[in-house]
């Protein structure tokens, strides 16, 4: 799919959620800015637009990445999952997100999408065999590594909650992945 | 009978919880609302001087940049009480990052744009901004922070310090510290028909009305502020900060809706910091522990705008039993940004310098830290002399020595080695006074048996939705699914903001109280409801803020482990412990997640918070999240939360005590002085950085 560009702005089709919008954007519109104020999805959230929270968050073709550091006009065709795709169809959230309510892990809220989205693309990583910085050397390459406490914060320290939930989002995440 | 999780205590699950992890809940920014125009505000770049020209033209030329507000011609605000919030009203820049001018533009890039476009000239002054005891332009102020007196005295503390047998005269310091909540100020402004409706950030939106009226000069009938969900606030978001009126100027210049949310940078110069504070704590004890003389005396900074002085030794007047004292704040006007509210103001820096130098008094004396606290509760409250409603320190420190096994502890520093690490454990005590403020509300019962409760409280992640909906259907008993509450608008009955941890007790109140009225009506009456139903309100004006014969204060023991790295100098937490004795405990799950919320952000404090105020450029020097280090995943470990039961009759009538702001205090010396456990080191400058530790180890 080729994008059209006109001066300063290009069309570009991004599949949200599974649904294909094509829109009009400015080339220095980044992601998150699209997600909320043009396609009205405010669950990425903006903490600092500058990849230093964590709460833009979401998974452009299934991995995790800061969308306030991503132009738009960049990501023609691709598949981006945000907070409000994750329950499907269905009624019932995500498995994940049910383990937040449950855990109590998050207290104002605003990191949580991030938090979720971030940790759907942790546990994917580590499932690829993709180790961290507290993964063991020894353990063999390319194969799943388990998830304990330490993997978990590590892998998710990219993503600040000032509310410190921690405690709780850990938890939250070890009961899905058990 | 009430269903189990309408009992009080019962860890009933967030009520706006579902649309928080579905990104469903809508903050400040994220109301849809055709039009809008966004917002970037130009930060002055001189520390101290005056505007001597705006060029605005390069801006005005950009595409979709719409306006250009400077103090040339933005709106006149009438007069307000509080000083920052007079934004371009004339050329003074009083310190760096003082906004000068807002772009107002079709879109955040073309905003962005603008604001690099906006040519500012300056003629700069002189600035100071350093902070030093003996500055000379330091006063004594009238009152500290919270309208405490500056200076107490008891007895003769020099007289008592110089005749003690022992004696620890130390001086601690904390830098400036910034509260960072995750949800940046943001504020959406309409006009419309001569209304005004306002979508903001905020810990109280009948502030923000009030305030509003005043500088605007408008009847508050005609202004609504919603602040349904807010990301965070932890003091900084308690009163209007300037997001909001560059919000209402912009809109009422163009007519159309406007956000201005304010980029994270921005933050640490206009919303209020934690102003530093440098102590000199005297104790003088005698040989059984009993101190004889308590001086703790703080000199901190304020701005050129207003003054605001962090009460930090006002937790001494609280804590022990101590023949003579003087407790006392001096305050250095600078040029510097305006210091206000981050959680737990005087008491987090206060019971910081406090409890670490009773570690270091513990250690002169040879007793256990936990023994020297115990030896020293008071009988009454030391500056006041009034009685406490309740005190439960002493169980709070007793209940933590056990689950934290401190008795197996080695007190002697520097006893404990895992290879390079250097493992120790340090406890603290904590304390934050009971407020309490009037507040309305109004419950009703509908004909399909459920509840409407309403009640401007906010909700800025403490879960007053949740609590007081379980307060309604105890008092209702009914079960909690069939209570709806509203929270969170100007357009319900009026109360007062979420600060001073008096939340709960201040709305709790009038919902108890209408919910108890419309119980007795339901009670009195049979046969179905009218349509509209039946309707109770309450409020607590003269009762909630009426003075008490007690003195009301929670109270709590931290305990911490450390293990300090001699190669790199990092301190990391292993174990974090509090106890609490905080009057009743309404909701298990959301007050573990505040205490332990308040526990991080004293580990932050402790280990990896702290800003400079550059003495060449007169601004803050980390101002972003990559630069100030809000603790992440990995530097949080596992804490417990614990409560002991208190049964307070002198409090409200749900008998509870505010819990959002004892989790930080203390918790920053648990961590110091289990450094100093480990090291043999004290440390005495937060927060601990491998390079402090590593200055510390060795001497140099
Ligand atoms: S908003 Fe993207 S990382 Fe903070
Ligand atoms: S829940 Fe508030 S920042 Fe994480």
């Amino acid at each position: 799919m080729g994008s059209h560009s006109h001066g300063h702005h290009s069309d570009v089709t991004l599949r949200v959620n599974g649904k294909p919008r094509t829109l009009t954007v400015d080339h220095r519109r980044v992601l998150l800015d699209v997600l909320r104020d043009d396609l009205d999805l405010p669950g990425a959230k903006k903490g600092c637009d500058h990849g230093q929270c964590g709460a833009c968050t979401v998974l452009v073709d299934g991995r995790r990445v800061n969308s306030c550091l991503l132009l738009a006009v960049c990501l023609d065709g691709c598949d981006i999952t945000t907070v409000e795709g994750l329950a499907g169809d269905g009624e019932e959230p995500h498995p994940l997100q049910r383990a937040f309510l449950e855990r109590d892990g998050f207290q104002c809220g605003y990191c949580t999408p991030g938090q979720i989205c971030s940790a759907l693309g942790a546990v994917a990583e580590a499932e690829a065999g993709h180790p961290s910085h507290v993964t063991d050397p020894a353990l063999p390459s390319g194969r799943p590594v388990p998830l304990d406490r330490d993997e978990i914060r590590e892998r998710l320290s990219g993503n600040l909650c000032r509310c410190g939930a921690y405690p709780r989002i850990v938890e939250a995440v070890e009961d899905v992945i058990r | 009978m009430p269903e189990p999780a309408t009992a009080p205590g019962a860890p009933a699950e967030r009520r706006e919880g579902r649309l928080k992890v579905t990104g469903s809940a809508r903050y400040a920014a994220e109301h849809p609302s055709p039009g809008r125009l966004q917002a970037w505000p130009v930060p002055a770049a001189v520390a101290r001087g005056r505007v001597t020209r705006i060029d605005t033209a390069a801006a005005l030329d950009l595409p979709g940049v719409v306006t250009v507000l400077t103090p040339d011609d933005a709106p006149r605000l009438a007069e307000s009480d509080d000083a920052t919030l007079a934004v371009l009203q004339d050329a003074r820049v009083p310190h760096r990052g003082w906004f000068v001018a807002l772009v107002v533009a079709e879109s955040l890039e073309a905003a962005r744009d603008g604001a690099a476009a906006v040519h500012v000239a300056y003629a700069a002054e002189e600035h100071d901004v350093t902070l030093t005891e003996t500055h000379p332009a330091g006063y004594v102020p009238e009152q500290a922070n919270g309208g405490y007196p500056a200076v107490r005295e008891q007895g003769d503390p020099e007289a008592a310090f110089a005749s003690s047998e022992t004696r620890v005269d130390v001086r601690y310091r904390v830098p400036p510290l910034h509260n960072h909540p995750m949800e940046p100020h943001t504020t959406t402004a309409h006009w419309e028909d001569g209304r005004l409706t306002v979508h903001t950030s905020s810990q109280g939106s009948g502030v923000v009305r009030a305030v509003l009226a005043q500088l605007f000069e408008l009847d508050e009938e005609r202004i609504t502020v919603h602040a349904e969900h807010v990301g965070g606030g932890f003091g900084s978001k308690g009163t209007p900060r300037p997001d909001v009126v560059l919000a209402v100027m912009a809109a009422l210049r163009t007519g159309r809706p406007v956000t201005v949310a304010l980029p994270r940078r921005f933050l640490p110069a206009v919303v209020g910091h934690r102003a530093p504070t440098l102590h000199r704590l005297r104790l003088g004890a005698a040989p059984d522990g009993r101190l004889t003389s308590l001086l703790h005396e703080v000199t901190t900074h304020t701005s050129h705008v207003k003054e605001f002085v962090e009460q930090a030794a006002t937790p001494a007047r609280v804590m022990y039993a101590a023949a003579s004292s003087r407790t006392a704040h001096r305050v250095v006007p600078l040029d510097v940004p305006t210091p206000s509210w981050m959680r737990a103001p005087g008491e987090a820096p206060g019971m910081y310098a406090l409890e670490s130098a009773m570690d270091e008094l513990a250690a002169e004396l040879g007793m256990d830290p936990v023994d020297l606290r115990v030896a020293n509760e008071p009988e009454t409250e030391p500056d006041s002399g009034k009685p406490f409603s309740s005190r439960h320190l002493v169980e709070c420190l007793r209940e933590g020595a056990r689950r934290f096994d401190w008795d197996r502890r080695d007190p002697r520093p520097r006893t404990w080695a895992e290879g390079d690490l250097l493992i120790g454990t340090g406890v603290a005590a904590a304390t934050y006074p009971v407020m309490m403020w009037p507040s309305k509300a109004s419950a009703r019962a509908l004909p399909d048996g459920t509840f409407l409760v309403r009640i401007n409280a906010a909700d800025i992640g403490t879960g007053s939705r949740t609590v007081l909906a379980q307060i309604a259907a105890d008092v209702l008993e009914v079960p909690l699914e069939r209570v709806r509450i509203e929270v969170g608008s100007t357009e319900l009955p009026a109360a007062s903001l979420a600060g001073g941890s008096s939340g709960t007790a201040s709305w709790g109140w009038p919902v108890h109280e209408a919910c108890t009225r419309l119980a007795a009506l339901l009670g009195d009456r049979s046969g179905p409801l009218p349509g509209q139903g039946l309707a109770t309100e309450a409020d607590t004006a003269g009762r909630a803020d009426a003075d008490s014969p007690y003195a009301r204060h929670a109270f709590g023991a931290h305990f911490a482990e450390v293990a300090v790295d001699t190669v790199t100098g990092e301190t990391r937490v292993r174990r974090l412990l509090g106890v609490y004795a905080a009057g009743r405990i309404l909701n298990a799950r959301t007050a573990r997640s505040q205490f332990v919320g308040g526990m991080v952000m004293g580990l932050g404090m402790a280990l990896t918070e702290g800003s400079t105020v550059d003495a060449a450029f007169g601004d803050f020097t980390e101002s972003d999240l990559a630069s100030y280090h809000v603790p992440a995943h990995a530097d949080v470990p596992d804490i417990e939360a614990h409560w002991v039961d208190e049964d307070d009759p002198h409090l409200n009538p749900m008998g509870s005590k505010g819990i959002g702001e004892i989790g930080i205090v203390g918790t920053a010396a648990a961590i110091g002085n289990a450094a100093h456990h480990a090291t043999g080191v004290r440390f005495r400058e937060l927060p601990l950085t491998p390079d402090r530790i590593l200055t510390g180890l060795t001497g140099r």
